[in-house]
Protein backbone atom coordinates (compact mmCIF):
# COMPACT_ATOMS: atom_id res chain seq x y z
CA UNK A 1 0.00 0.00 0.00
CA UNK A 2 2.98 2.27 0.83
CA UNK A 3 4.50 1.49 -2.12
CA UNK A 4 1.58 2.50 -4.20
CA UNK A 5 1.04 5.37 -2.30
CA UNK A 6 4.92 6.58 -2.82
CA UNK A 7 4.12 5.84 -6.75
CA UNK A 8 1.50 8.51 -6.88
CA UNK A 9 3.20 10.82 -5.16
CA UNK A 10 6.28 11.09 -7.24
CA UNK A 11 3.45 10.58 -10.70
CA UNK A 12 1.76 13.79 -9.06
CA UNK A 13 4.54 15.54 -8.20
CA UNK A 14 6.38 15.44 -11.44
CA UNK A 15 2.98 16.37 -13.26
CA UNK A 16 3.64 19.75 -11.16
CA UNK A 17 6.60 20.24 -11.61
CA UNK A 18 6.04 19.88 -15.36
CA UNK A 19 2.97 22.20 -15.16
CA UNK A 20 5.17 24.56 -14.05
CA UNK A 21 7.77 24.06 -16.23
CA UNK A 22 4.81 24.66 -19.07
CA UNK A 23 3.77 27.78 -17.29
CA UNK A 24 6.89 29.47 -17.01
CA UNK A 25 8.21 28.66 -20.61
CA UNK A 26 4.92 29.71 -21.87
CA UNK A 27 5.52 33.35 -19.54
CA UNK A 28 9.02 33.80 -21.27
CA UNK A 29 7.97 32.85 -24.71
CA UNK A 30 3.76 34.17 -24.93
CA UNK A 31 3.54 36.93 -27.44
CA UNK A 32 1.46 39.29 -25.24
CA UNK A 33 0.66 39.87 -21.80
CA UNK A 34 -3.10 38.31 -21.27
CA UNK A 35 -1.23 35.35 -22.82
CA UNK A 36 1.25 35.03 -20.18
CA UNK A 37 -0.54 35.90 -17.75
CA UNK A 38 -2.95 32.83 -18.76
CA UNK A 39 0.26 30.77 -18.83
CA UNK A 40 1.48 31.50 -15.23
CA UNK A 41 -2.13 31.07 -13.74
CA UNK A 42 -2.07 27.29 -15.24
CA UNK A 43 1.58 27.11 -13.25
CA UNK A 44 -0.24 27.83 -10.30
CA UNK A 45 -3.55 26.25 -9.90
CA UNK A 46 -2.94 23.13 -11.83
CA UNK A 47 1.07 22.78 -10.86
CA UNK A 48 0.53 23.39 -7.11
CA UNK A 49 -2.84 21.79 -6.70
CA UNK A 50 -0.67 18.17 -8.21
CA UNK A 51 2.18 18.86 -6.01
CA UNK A 52 -0.71 19.17 -3.38
CA UNK A 53 -2.26 16.46 -4.18
CA UNK A 54 1.06 14.34 -4.59
CA UNK A 55 2.17 15.38 -0.98
CA UNK A 56 -0.94 14.41 0.80
CA UNK A 57 -0.63 11.10 1.48
CA UNK A 58 2.87 11.58 2.74
CA UNK A 59 1.09 13.74 5.62
CA UNK A 60 1.68 12.71 9.29
CA UNK A 61 -1.53 14.67 10.70
CA UNK A 62 -4.77 15.00 9.81
CA UNK A 63 -3.82 18.89 10.31
CA UNK A 64 -1.25 19.34 8.18
CA UNK A 65 -3.36 17.88 5.26
CA UNK A 66 -5.71 20.44 5.89
CA UNK A 67 -2.75 22.78 6.07
CA UNK A 68 -1.71 21.80 2.50
CA UNK A 69 -4.91 22.31 1.25
CA UNK A 70 -5.47 25.62 2.56
CA UNK A 71 -2.24 26.78 1.23
CA UNK A 72 -3.73 25.52 -2.10
CA UNK A 73 -6.54 27.44 -1.89
CA UNK A 74 -5.29 30.68 -0.41
CA UNK A 75 -2.88 30.34 -3.81
CA UNK A 76 -5.68 30.08 -5.76
CA UNK A 77 -7.78 33.05 -4.03
CA UNK A 78 -4.77 35.65 -4.16
CA UNK A 79 -3.40 34.17 -7.75
CA UNK A 80 -6.34 34.44 -9.57
CA UNK A 81 -7.33 37.98 -7.90
CA UNK A 82 -3.50 39.56 -8.75
CA UNK A 83 -4.10 38.04 -12.62
CA UNK A 84 -7.08 39.77 -12.73
CA UNK A 85 -5.75 43.31 -11.28
CA UNK A 86 -2.96 43.04 -13.91
CA UNK A 87 -5.02 42.45 -16.83
CA UNK A 88 -7.33 45.63 -15.25
CA UNK A 89 -4.65 47.94 -15.36
CA UNK A 90 -2.98 46.69 -18.59
CA UNK A 91 -6.34 47.19 -20.41
CA UNK A 92 -6.73 50.35 -18.84
CA UNK A 93 -3.40 51.48 -20.22
CA UNK A 94 -4.38 50.58 -23.25
CA UNK A 95 -7.89 52.99 -23.13
CA UNK A 96 -5.53 55.43 -22.21
CA UNK A 97 -3.01 55.43 -25.05
CA UNK A 98 -5.87 54.99 -27.57
CA UNK B 1 21.32 15.36 -4.23
CA UNK B 2 20.79 18.21 -1.37
CA UNK B 3 24.47 19.34 -2.53
CA UNK B 4 23.17 20.10 -6.08
CA UNK B 5 19.77 22.19 -4.63
CA UNK B 6 22.35 24.36 -2.28
CA UNK B 7 25.01 25.19 -5.21
CA UNK B 8 21.94 25.42 -7.52
CA UNK B 9 20.77 27.82 -5.35
CA UNK B 10 23.79 29.83 -4.72
CA UNK B 11 23.98 29.93 -8.36
CA UNK B 12 21.02 31.54 -8.44
CA UNK B 13 21.14 34.28 -5.94
CA UNK B 14 24.63 35.28 -7.48
CA UNK B 15 23.61 35.73 -10.72
CA UNK B 16 20.49 37.43 -9.49
CA UNK B 17 22.55 39.65 -7.79
CA UNK B 18 24.78 40.47 -10.04
CA UNK B 19 21.31 41.27 -12.15
CA UNK B 20 20.35 43.73 -9.86
CA UNK B 21 23.37 45.68 -9.86
CA UNK B 22 23.31 45.88 -13.40
CA UNK B 23 20.21 46.23 -14.19
CA UNK B 24 18.59 49.72 -15.75
CA UNK B 25 15.71 50.81 -15.16
CA UNK B 26 15.28 50.97 -10.45
CA UNK B 27 11.64 48.82 -11.29
CA UNK B 28 13.38 46.11 -12.52
CA UNK B 29 16.22 45.92 -9.85
CA UNK B 30 13.36 46.38 -7.50
CA UNK B 31 12.16 43.26 -9.04
CA UNK B 32 14.71 41.50 -9.06
CA UNK B 33 15.77 42.18 -5.09
CA UNK B 34 12.09 40.59 -4.23
CA UNK B 35 12.96 37.85 -5.72
CA UNK B 36 16.87 37.29 -4.16
CA UNK B 37 14.86 37.62 -0.63
CA UNK B 38 12.51 35.09 -1.61
CA UNK B 39 15.84 32.62 -3.17
CA UNK B 40 17.37 34.08 0.44
CA UNK B 41 14.37 32.64 2.53
CA UNK B 42 15.18 29.07 0.84
CA UNK B 43 18.12 29.66 2.06
CA UNK B 44 17.55 29.86 5.21
CA UNK B 45 15.03 27.27 5.47
CA UNK B 46 18.21 24.99 4.18
CA UNK B 47 20.11 26.18 7.07
CA UNK B 48 17.28 25.33 9.57
CA UNK B 49 16.76 29.13 10.29
CA UNK B 50 13.27 28.84 9.96
CA UNK B 51 12.57 31.30 12.37
CA UNK B 52 14.95 33.63 9.91
CA UNK B 53 13.24 32.34 7.14
CA UNK B 54 9.51 33.55 8.44
CA UNK B 55 11.36 37.14 8.74
CA UNK B 56 12.99 37.23 5.73
CA UNK B 57 9.89 36.51 3.81
CA UNK B 58 7.90 38.92 4.98
CA UNK B 59 10.39 41.87 5.96
CA UNK B 60 13.12 41.47 3.62
CA UNK B 61 11.04 40.25 0.53
CA UNK B 62 7.89 41.39 1.07
CA UNK B 63 7.35 44.89 3.10
CA UNK B 64 10.81 46.17 2.08
CA UNK B 65 9.90 45.21 -1.51
CA UNK B 66 6.57 47.23 -1.24
CA UNK B 67 8.71 50.17 0.09
CA UNK B 68 10.97 49.91 -2.91
CA UNK B 69 8.14 49.87 -5.38
CA UNK B 70 6.78 52.62 -4.36
CA UNK B 71 10.24 54.36 -3.78
CA UNK B 72 11.22 53.26 -7.55
CA UNK B 73 7.30 54.64 -9.05
CA UNK B 74 8.36 58.18 -7.40
CA UNK B 75 12.08 57.99 -9.00
CA UNK B 76 10.40 56.98 -12.33
CA UNK B 77 10.42 60.91 -13.11
CA UNK B 78 13.61 62.13 -13.06
CA UNK B 79 15.44 58.62 -13.74
CA UNK B 80 16.15 59.58 -17.34
CA UNK B 81 17.89 62.64 -16.62
CA UNK B 82 20.03 61.00 -13.84
CA UNK B 83 21.19 57.87 -16.22
CA UNK B 84 21.81 60.86 -19.11
CA UNK B 85 24.53 61.46 -16.60
CA UNK B 86 27.41 59.80 -16.98
CA UNK B 87 29.94 59.15 -14.64
CA UNK B 88 33.46 59.59 -15.75
CA UNK B 89 36.28 56.47 -16.12
CA UNK B 90 37.96 57.61 -13.17
CA UNK B 91 34.99 57.52 -10.72
CA UNK B 92 33.60 54.02 -12.26
CA UNK B 93 36.91 52.36 -11.47
CA UNK B 94 37.05 53.85 -7.94
CA UNK B 95 33.85 52.31 -7.04
CA UNK B 96 34.30 49.30 -8.75
CA UNK B 97 37.77 49.16 -6.85
CA UNK B 98 36.04 49.98 -3.68
CA UNK B 99 33.74 47.51 -3.79
CA UNK B 100 35.80 44.50 -4.77
CA UNK B 101 38.18 45.98 -1.53
CA UNK B 102 34.64 45.42 0.19
CA UNK B 103 34.39 42.12 -0.71
CA UNK B 104 37.90 40.89 -0.38
CA UNK B 105 37.36 42.07 3.28
CA UNK B 106 34.09 40.11 3.74
CA UNK B 107 35.25 36.81 2.55
CA UNK B 108 39.19 37.11 4.00
CA UNK B 109 36.81 37.80 7.39
CA UNK B 110 34.44 34.52 6.84
CA UNK B 111 37.23 32.57 6.19
CA UNK B 112 39.28 33.64 9.04
CA UNK B 113 36.30 32.65 11.25
CA UNK B 114 37.55 29.86 13.72
CA UNK B 115 36.40 26.58 12.97
CA UNK B 116 33.91 25.39 15.05
CA UNK B 117 32.48 28.91 14.86
CA UNK B 118 32.23 30.66 18.13
CA UNK B 119 28.66 30.20 19.74
CA UNK B 120 26.65 30.57 23.24
CA UNK B 121 23.71 27.93 21.32
CA UNK B 122 24.88 25.23 24.37
CA UNK B 123 24.53 27.96 27.28
CA UNK B 124 20.78 29.23 25.59
CA UNK B 125 19.64 25.39 25.58
CA UNK B 126 21.26 24.88 28.85
CA UNK B 127 19.12 27.81 30.42
CA UNK B 128 16.00 28.06 27.84
CA UNK B 129 13.86 26.24 31.09
CA UNK B 130 14.49 29.47 33.01
CA UNK B 131 12.15 31.64 30.40
CA UNK B 132 9.64 29.44 30.06
CA UNK B 133 9.41 29.65 26.38
CA UNK B 134 10.33 26.85 23.97
CA UNK B 135 11.76 28.41 21.10
CA UNK B 136 15.38 29.15 21.41
CA UNK B 137 14.97 32.28 19.08
CA UNK B 138 12.26 33.49 21.59
CA UNK B 139 14.57 32.93 24.59
CA UNK B 140 17.48 34.84 23.01
CA UNK B 141 15.18 37.97 21.49
CA UNK B 142 13.04 38.55 24.66
CA UNK B 143 15.02 36.64 27.11
CA UNK B 144 18.78 36.61 26.99
CA UNK B 145 18.93 39.53 24.24
CA UNK B 146 15.87 41.67 25.39
CA UNK B 147 17.76 45.05 25.23
CA UNK B 148 18.39 44.23 21.39
CA UNK B 149 14.97 43.68 20.74
CA UNK B 150 13.68 47.04 22.71
CA UNK B 151 15.69 48.84 20.71
CA UNK B 152 14.70 47.56 17.36
CA UNK B 153 11.42 48.58 18.70
CA UNK B 154 12.23 51.81 19.15
CA UNK B 155 14.40 52.32 16.20
CA UNK B 156 11.30 51.09 14.51
CA UNK B 157 9.18 54.44 16.05
CA UNK B 158 11.87 56.45 14.78
CA UNK B 159 11.95 55.35 11.70
CA UNK B 160 8.36 56.36 11.33
CA UNK B 161 8.44 60.13 12.96
CA UNK B 162 11.43 60.19 10.64
CA UNK B 163 9.24 59.48 7.66
CA UNK B 164 6.18 62.04 9.52
CA UNK B 165 8.73 64.54 9.26
CA UNK B 166 9.02 64.98 5.59
CA UNK B 167 5.57 66.13 5.68
CA UNK B 168 4.80 68.93 4.13
CA UNK B 169 3.81 72.06 6.83
CA UNK B 170 0.15 72.13 4.95
CA UNK B 171 -0.88 68.25 5.62
CA UNK B 172 0.77 68.14 8.63
CA UNK B 173 -1.35 65.81 11.48
CA UNK B 174 -3.56 65.12 8.06
CA UNK B 175 -3.67 61.61 6.48
CA UNK B 176 -0.85 59.56 4.37
CA UNK B 177 -2.10 58.18 0.90
CA UNK B 178 -4.46 59.53 -1.69
CA UNK B 179 -8.02 58.11 -0.92
CA UNK B 180 -8.44 54.89 -3.03
CA UNK B 181 -11.41 54.37 -4.75
CA UNK B 182 -11.56 51.14 -5.82
CA UNK B 183 -14.85 49.80 -7.75
CA UNK B 184 -17.12 48.44 -4.93
CA UNK B 185 -17.86 45.35 -6.80
CA UNK B 186 -14.74 44.81 -8.36
CA UNK B 187 -12.00 41.95 -7.30
CA UNK B 188 -9.86 44.47 -5.08
CA UNK B 189 -13.21 44.93 -2.51
CA UNK B 190 -13.55 41.35 -3.44
CA UNK B 191 -10.18 40.13 -2.10
CA UNK B 192 -10.22 42.53 0.61
CA UNK B 193 -13.25 41.63 2.54
CA UNK B 194 -12.33 37.93 1.54
CA UNK B 195 -8.38 37.92 3.14
CA UNK B 196 -8.52 39.85 5.99
CA UNK B 197 -10.53 37.48 8.45
CA UNK B 198 -7.88 34.26 7.41
CA UNK B 199 -5.06 37.03 7.55
CA UNK B 200 -5.69 38.34 10.77
CA UNK B 201 -6.12 34.17 12.29
CA UNK B 202 -3.01 33.64 10.22
CA UNK B 203 -1.26 36.25 11.62
CA UNK B 204 -2.16 36.15 15.25
CA UNK B 205 -1.68 32.29 14.86
CA UNK B 206 1.99 32.97 13.83
CA UNK B 207 2.80 35.40 16.70
CA UNK B 208 1.03 32.73 19.02
CA UNK B 209 2.91 29.96 18.24
CA UNK B 210 6.52 32.13 18.14
CA UNK B 211 6.69 31.01 22.21
CA UNK B 212 7.14 27.72 21.05
CA UNK B 213 7.95 27.18 17.46
CA UNK B 214 9.44 29.31 14.48
CA UNK B 215 7.05 31.92 14.15
CA UNK B 216 6.77 35.47 16.88
CA UNK B 217 5.37 38.70 17.20
CA UNK B 218 7.66 40.70 14.04
CA UNK B 219 6.18 37.74 11.18
CA UNK B 220 2.55 38.00 12.31
CA UNK B 221 2.66 41.87 12.75
CA UNK B 222 3.83 41.98 8.87
CA UNK B 223 0.69 40.18 7.94
CA UNK B 224 -1.53 41.72 9.49
CA UNK B 225 -0.38 45.06 8.58
CA UNK B 226 -0.69 43.28 5.05
CA UNK B 227 -4.23 43.02 5.64
CA UNK B 228 -4.75 46.27 6.86
CA UNK B 229 -2.77 48.02 3.62
CA UNK B 230 -5.11 45.43 1.64
CA UNK B 231 -8.38 46.84 2.55
CA UNK B 232 -6.39 50.55 2.41
CA UNK B 233 -5.80 49.91 -0.90
CA UNK B 234 -9.37 48.64 -1.89
CA UNK B 235 -10.91 51.76 -0.08
CA UNK B 236 -12.88 50.16 2.26
CA UNK B 237 -11.45 52.27 5.10
CA UNK B 238 -9.26 55.51 4.81
CA UNK B 239 -5.99 55.91 5.84
CA UNK B 240 -5.67 57.08 9.14
CA UNK B 241 -5.27 60.59 10.50
CA UNK B 242 -1.98 60.81 11.84
CA UNK B 243 -2.49 63.81 14.96
CA UNK B 244 -5.25 61.22 16.52
CA UNK B 245 -3.94 60.84 20.20
CA UNK B 246 -5.30 56.84 19.99
CA UNK B 247 -2.95 56.29 17.38
CA UNK B 248 0.06 57.64 18.76
CA UNK B 249 -0.72 56.33 22.08
CA UNK B 250 -0.95 52.73 20.49
CA UNK B 251 2.49 53.59 18.62
CA UNK B 252 4.51 53.78 21.76
CA UNK B 253 2.63 51.52 23.98
CA UNK B 254 4.82 48.44 22.95
CA UNK B 255 7.88 50.39 23.85
CA UNK B 256 6.95 51.98 26.89
CA UNK B 257 5.30 48.34 28.32
CA UNK B 258 8.78 46.96 27.55
CA UNK B 259 10.86 50.00 29.09
CA UNK B 260 8.37 49.63 32.10
CA UNK B 261 8.68 45.69 33.33
CA UNK B 262 12.59 46.38 32.54
CA UNK B 263 11.91 48.82 35.24
CA UNK B 264 10.05 45.98 37.38
CA UNK B 265 13.27 43.78 37.14
CA UNK B 266 15.92 46.34 38.86
CA UNK B 267 13.09 46.18 41.70
CA UNK B 268 12.36 42.71 41.14
CA UNK B 269 14.92 40.99 39.67
CA UNK B 270 18.28 42.96 40.26
CA UNK B 271 19.08 44.08 36.79
CA UNK B 272 17.16 46.34 33.89
CA UNK B 273 14.88 43.58 31.97
CA UNK B 274 15.97 40.89 34.10
CA UNK B 275 12.81 38.88 34.72
CA UNK B 276 11.63 37.25 38.13
CA UNK B 277 12.43 33.40 37.46
CA UNK B 278 8.55 32.64 38.09
CA UNK B 279 7.33 35.10 36.46
CA UNK B 280 9.86 35.23 33.15
CA UNK B 281 7.03 33.58 30.37
CA UNK B 282 3.75 35.99 31.59
CA UNK B 283 6.49 39.17 31.52
CA UNK B 284 7.77 38.01 27.57
CA UNK B 285 4.34 37.41 27.29
CA UNK B 286 2.80 40.93 27.70
CA UNK B 287 5.99 42.19 26.24
CA UNK B 288 4.99 40.55 22.83
CA UNK B 289 1.00 41.16 23.38
CA UNK B 290 1.95 44.64 23.69
CA UNK B 291 4.20 45.48 21.17
CA UNK B 292 2.24 43.59 18.68
CA UNK B 293 -0.30 46.50 17.77
CA UNK B 294 2.57 49.00 17.93
CA UNK B 295 4.74 46.97 15.16
CA UNK B 296 1.56 46.34 13.08
CA UNK B 297 0.75 50.48 12.75
CA UNK B 298 4.31 50.84 12.66
CA UNK B 299 4.89 48.66 9.17
CA UNK B 300 1.38 49.56 7.43
CA UNK B 301 2.02 53.55 8.15
CA UNK B 302 5.90 53.24 7.30
CA UNK B 303 4.30 51.95 3.79
CA UNK B 304 1.78 54.55 3.95
CA UNK B 305 4.88 57.09 4.11
CA UNK B 306 4.13 60.83 4.84
CA UNK B 307 0.94 62.71 4.70
CA UNK B 308 -0.36 64.27 1.85
CA UNK B 309 -3.74 65.38 2.59
CA UNK B 310 -4.51 68.10 4.78
CA UNK B 311 -6.89 67.13 7.55
CA UNK B 312 -10.62 67.73 6.05
CA UNK B 313 -12.71 69.87 8.76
Amino acid sequence: MSTLLDAWTVLAVCAGAFFFMAGTAGLLRFPNSLARLHALTKADNLGLCLVMLGLLPQVTSLLDGIKLFCIWILLLLSGASVSQLVARSMRLGEEARR
Amino acid sequence: MMDWLNLGLAALILGLGIWVVLAREAFSAVVGFISYGLLLTLVWVQLSGVDVALTEAAIGGGLTGALLIGAASRLKRTENAVSAEQPGTALKWLAAGLSAAVTVVLAVCVLALPEPAPTRAAEVAANIDSTGVGNPITAVLLAFRAMDTLLEAVVLVFALIGVWSLTPDRFWAGRPGNRQTADPNGILAYIASTLPPIGIVVGLYIFWIGADYPGGKFQGATILAAMWLLVIMAGLVDTPTISRVPLRMALVLGPLVFIGIGFLGVVSAGAFLAYPIDYAKPLILTIEFALMPTLTLILGLLLLGAPQRAVES
